[in-house]
C-alpha cells in the first residue's frame, strides 16, 4: 500500500468501490447480470470507455472552459460509447443483441461521469487511466459477483454450462425466477454492501438525519 | 507557412480558458474530434455488422424451416431449390418480376420515405409508422401445390423492434411456426417473446375465424383456434408480436397479396 500508483489502481476495488461505497452505476449492475457472459462483455465495455474517456478527459484538462466543462465530458463519453457499441455489433453480434440497449447506457453510467468529475480533471494522464481502470475493475468485480449468484441459481448453468440439472429436463433443479428479475440483484447488493460495510466499519456512513428520541429535549442540537 | 499556423494554435492554448474564443474553440474542436471518431467507426464497420446480421437472418430462417414439422420431408420430396423467392408489391398483392429478391433491401426500405408509405394511425396497429411498398416472400412448393409461405414481419414491441417470420401452410390460414429473429425488449421479461416454447404456442393456430375476418391474438387464458397465450409479465410485449402479425396478415400487410394467392393466381 506503499506504492501510491499501485493504489489508485487497487483502491476502488473493494475499499472505494464505486458500486458498493459510491452507490453508483446500480442500473446496469441490476441488468446484465442474469449472466455471467453478459456481465463480463458489459464490464469489459465499461472498463474500455471508462479508460478513453478519463484519458482524453485528462488530457484536455487544462484548456477546459468550465461553463462547457460537463457537455465536452458527455461529449466524449458518449462518442466512446458509440465505438465500443459498434464494435460489439461488429465482432459479437449474439452478445450486443443480448445486451441490447444497456451498452448504449453506459452514457448514463455515474461511473464513467463520476470518475472523469472527481478524478480526471484534476489529475495527469498516467493516474487518471489507473483510476479508472481500477474503477472498472471495480465495477466488474461487484457485476461478476452478482452475476456469480443470478446465473446458477437462475437457470442453473454458469457461463451458459448447465451446471445444475433442470426439472424441466429431467433434472432435480429448480430454477427460481426471482434471480432473474431485476430486484434480486437489488437483494444481492444490499447484502454485498452489509457484508463489506460489517468487514469495514469506516464505510459505514454517518447519519444525515438522525432520529431523535422524544425525551433527548435537545431538538434542533 | 507552418510557423504562423503553430503560433496561432499556441496563442489559442495561451487564451484564458473562460474567453469566448476559447469555449467555443474547445466545443467545436471536440465536436469535430468525437463526431470523426464516430462516424469513422460505424463506416469502418458497417460491413462486418451487416454481414452478421444477415448471417443471423439466415441462420433463423434455416432454423425455423428446419423445425417446422412435416418438412424435412417436403424439403427430400421436392428438393430445396424448390424455396422460391418473390418480391411482393404490397398494395396490389402481385408479384413484382422486374426485382431480384436477393438484391431487394427490405430493412432500408422501411424508413426509405420513397419506397415506403406513411400508415394512417387507426391503421397502424404494429406501430411502425411506415410501411414499405414492396416486400420479400419465400413460397415453397411441393406436388399438391403450395405447401408454405414464409413471410418476414415486423412490429413495436415495449421498447424495440420486433423482427420475426411468421410461416402459414398451404391452405394460407394455419399458422406453421412463428420465429422471432430480433428484439431487445426488457431481458427476462419482454425479451422472452424469444423463448421457443412460447414460439411454439402459435404453430396450428388459425389466422381468421369461421366467418373468415382476421381473429389471430394474443390474450391471457387463450382459448379456441385463434388465441395465442400471453406471457405473465411480457403482456405487452407479446401483445405487440399479436398486434404485428395481425397487421401483416391484414389488408395493409401481405392481405392482398395472399388472398390473390390463394385464388391461384401465381
Amino acid at each position: 500500500m506503499s506504492n501510491p500508483r499501485l493504489r489508485t489502481l487497487t483502491a476502488p476495488l473493494i475499499d472505494e468501490n464505486p458500486i458498493t461505497l459510491q452507490i453508483l452505476g446500480i442500473c446496469s449492475a441490476l441488468a446484465v447480470t442474469t449472466s455471467l457472459a453478459t456481465a463480463l462483455t458489459m464490464s469489459l465495455a465499461l472498463i474500455a470507455v471508462l479508460a478513453g474517456s478519463s484519458t482524453a478527459i485528462s488530457l484536455i484538462r487544462h484548456h477546459l472552459p468550465a461553463s462547457i466543462r460537463l457537455v465536452v465530458q458527455i461529449t466524449i463519453i458518449a462518442s466512446l460509447v458509440i465505438v465500443a457499441d459498434q464494435f460489439l455489433r461488429a465482432f459479437a453480434f449474439e452478445m450486443s443483441q443480448r445486451l441490447s440497449i444497456f451498452v448504449g447506457l453506459i452514457v448514463t453510467n455515474c461511473v464513467v461521469l463520476g470518475r472523469a468529475e472527481s478524478f480526471a480533471l484534476r489529475n495527469p494522464v498516467g493516474a487518471s487511466l489507473l483510476d479508472a481502470i481500477g474503477n472498472g475493475l471495480g465495477y466488474s468485480l461487484i457485476l461478476m459477483l452478482v452475476a456469480l449468484i443470478r446465473e446458477p441459481l437462475g437457470s442453473g448453468s454458469l457461463f451458459g454450462w448447465q451446471v445444475l440439472p433442470l426439472a424441466s429436463e429431467g433434472g432435480w433443479f429448480q430454477p427460481l425466477g426471482f434471480m432473474l428479475l431485476a430486484p434480486s440483484a437489488f437483494v444481492l447488493i444490499g447484502l454485498l454492501i452489509w457484508i463489506i460495510r460489517s468487514l469495514r466499519p469506516e464505510q459505514v456512513e454517518a447519519d444525515d438525519y438522525p432520529i431523535l428520541s422524544s425525551d433527548s429535549g435537545e431538538a434542533g442540537r | 507557412m507552418a510557423e504562423p499556423r503553430r503560433n496561432l494554435w499556441a496563442r489559442f492554448l495561451a487564451l484564458p480558458n473562460e474567453s469566448l474564443t476559447k469555449t467555443l474553440g474547445v466545443a467545436f474542436l471536440v465536436a469535430l474530434v468525437s463526431a470523426t471518431t464516430v462516424s469513422f467507426t460505424a463506416i469502418a464497420l458497417k460491413p462486418r455488422q451487416q454481414a452478421q446480421l444477415d448471417a443471423a437472418r439466415e441462420e433463423q430462417l434455416a432454423g425455423m424451416i428446419a423445425a417446422l414439422p412435416g418438412l424435412a420431408n417436403i424439403l427430400r420430396e421436392t428438393g430445396a431449390e424448390s424455396l422460391q423467392q418473390v418480391v411482393v408489391d404490397l398494395d396490389s398483392g402481385a408479384i413484382d418480376p422486374d426485382i431480384a429478391a436477393a438484391d431487394y433491401d427490405f430493412i432500408a426500405a422501411q424508413s426509405d420515405a420513397a419506397l415506403s408509405i406513411a400508415l394512417p394511425p387507426e391503421a397502424d396497429i404494429a406501430g411502425i409508422g411506415r410501411r414499405p411498398n414492396l416486400a420479400p416472400v419465400y413460397l415453397m412448393r411441393n406436388a399438391d401445390g403450395l405447401a408454405l409461405v414464409v413471410l418476414p414481419v415486423y412490429g413495436q414491441g415495449y421498447q424495440s423492434t420486433i423482427r420475426a417470420y411468421l410461416a402459414l401452410e398451404g391452405d394460407l390460414d394455419t399458422i406453421a411456426g412463428l420465429s422471432i429473429y430480433e428484439q431487445g425488449d426488457t431481458p427476462g421479461l419482454g425479451a422472452r417473446i424469444a423463448e421457443p416454447e412460447w414460439q411454439a404456442l402459435w404453430a396450428g393456430k388459425s389466422l381468421t375465424d369461421a366467418g373468415g375476418a382476421i381473429a389471430i391474438k394474443v390474450v391471457a387464458g387463450a382459448e379456441g383456434p385463434n388465441e395465442v397465450d400471453a406471457i405473465t409479465g411480457a403482456t405487452y410485449s407479446s401483445g405487440g408480436v399479436g398486434n404485428l402479425v395481425r397487421f401483416w396478415v391484414g389488408p395493409m400487410g401481405y392481405g392482398p397479396f395472399l388472398a390473390r394467392l390463394k385464388a391461384g393466381e401465381f
